[in-house]
């Protein structure tokens, strides 16, 4: 089977702070094409995924596979500034690592 | 307001907005609208609803000479038991389940784009909703393998194709089609004997409806030139190609 992709690709760029402060519940994503605030409004509410590898295999509760393969689950909140950058809120907080990594932001829920 | 039409409505909000200020006040006072609205004109004359009193207490013969000939026994007699202490009552929901709103630009006929799931990017054709709010979808199964399926309205994206489709009226296609068939529990002497006799996973009633729905489904899109073709192929984001910038 062909694979299609979803998906759209963004980058987590951080968590949200001041200078000196960080809030580590709410991390910054740089979606890929979105430019602007106004762009931001179609990505509002999806879902984001987080997927990283691990040393040991788990078992996916869902495919039911074995796999090193490791998501963390969140969804993209609001817009964060005017250039297109968003916030979102993971189920549990994004580890550290994260910061400079790849996520996916899935087209649902959709509101098309 | 069941009664009017929407443009009535709308000239009713139009009004009722116009006579407003900032805060939900309105303009006008109690008064000052009874005045205007000469609603000592229009006085409402309820009826009063007749409520037959019922007997609180019912006359029983006592029998024997000394013992007054007839007493009052009261209708509703008080309970036997009741709790020391007072017993809360939960509070009456009154509220209906409604099936979730169908999006605008879901019709039946509509092509629909399957984003999550084990059909994902797949074009199907929308059939209805069903009583749930999930929404009934077909391939058609000969198409692209989609069989009658249930979809929740948050995985699909409507495009702006719209397949001509008759009205199918079949009272199999609801909810209950899809529940799972409780598997037979064994009792402890057959829980050692293997099961040899296996069911067919699909079953022949779900056949037979899947072809009838599609007997009518897909005359309709054959007519559409390349549709087959294009119910065939599958949704993907390609490299450049941003969701957001896409019309449906």
């Amino acid at each position: 089977m062909q694979p299609v992709k979803l998906f759209s690709k963004g980058i987590v760029t951080g968590f949200r702070r001041g200078l000196r402060n960080q809030t580590v519940t709410t991390s910054l994503v740089k979606i890929e094409g979105v430019e602007s605030k106004a762009d931001v409004d179609f990505y509002l509410g999806k879902r984001v995924a987080y997927i990283y590898r691990a040393q040991k295999k788990r078992k996916n509760k869902i495919t039911k596979r074995e796999t090193k393969l490791r998501v963390i689950w969140g969804k993209v909140r609001r817009a964060h500034g005017s250039s297109g950058a968003v916030r979102c809120a993971f189920r549990t907080n994004l580890p550290p690592k994260a910061i400079g990594a790849t996520v996916r932001v899935m087209m649902y829920p959709s509101r098309v | 307001v069941n009664s009017s039409t929407t443009k009535q409505w709308y000239q009713r909000r139009v009004a009722i907005t116009a006579g407003m200020l900032p805060g939900g006040v309105p303009k006008l006072g109690r008064a000052a609208v009874y005045r205007r609205r000469a609603l000592y004109k229009r006085k409402k004359n309820a009826k009063p609803s007749k409520v037959e009193a019922k007997p609180e207490f019912k006359t029983k013969k006592v029998h024997g000479e000394k013992n007054g000939g007839s007493r009052q026994v009261p209708v509703q007699k008080s309970p036997r038991f009741y709790p020391t202490e007072d017993v809360k009552r939960p509070l009456t929901n009154r509220r209906k389940v409604k099936p979730t709103k169908l999006r605008s630009s879901i019709k039946p006929g509509t092509v629909l784009i399957l984003l999550a799931g084990a059909h994902r990017g797949k074009r199907v054709i929308f059939l209805k909703q069903l009583p749930s709010g999930l929404l009934l979808v077909t391939g058609p199964y000969k198409i692209n393998g989609v069989p009658l399926r249930r979809v929740d309205q948050a995985y699909v994206i409507a495009t702006s194709t719209v397949v001509e489709i008759p009205a199918i009226a079949n009272d199999k296609l609801t909810d209950a089609m899809f529940k799972r068939k409780a598997k037979p529990t064994k009792n402890e002497r057959e829980m050692f004997i293997e099961n040899t006799s296996e069911e067919p996973k699909i079953s022949a009633e779900r056949i037979a409806l899947q072809k009838e729905v599609d007997a009518v489904v897909v005359p309709a899109v054959k007519k559409v030139e390349m549709l087959p073709s294009y119910l065939r192929s599958k949704f993907t984001l390609t490299k450049g190609q941003f969701p957001h910038q896409l019309k449906f």
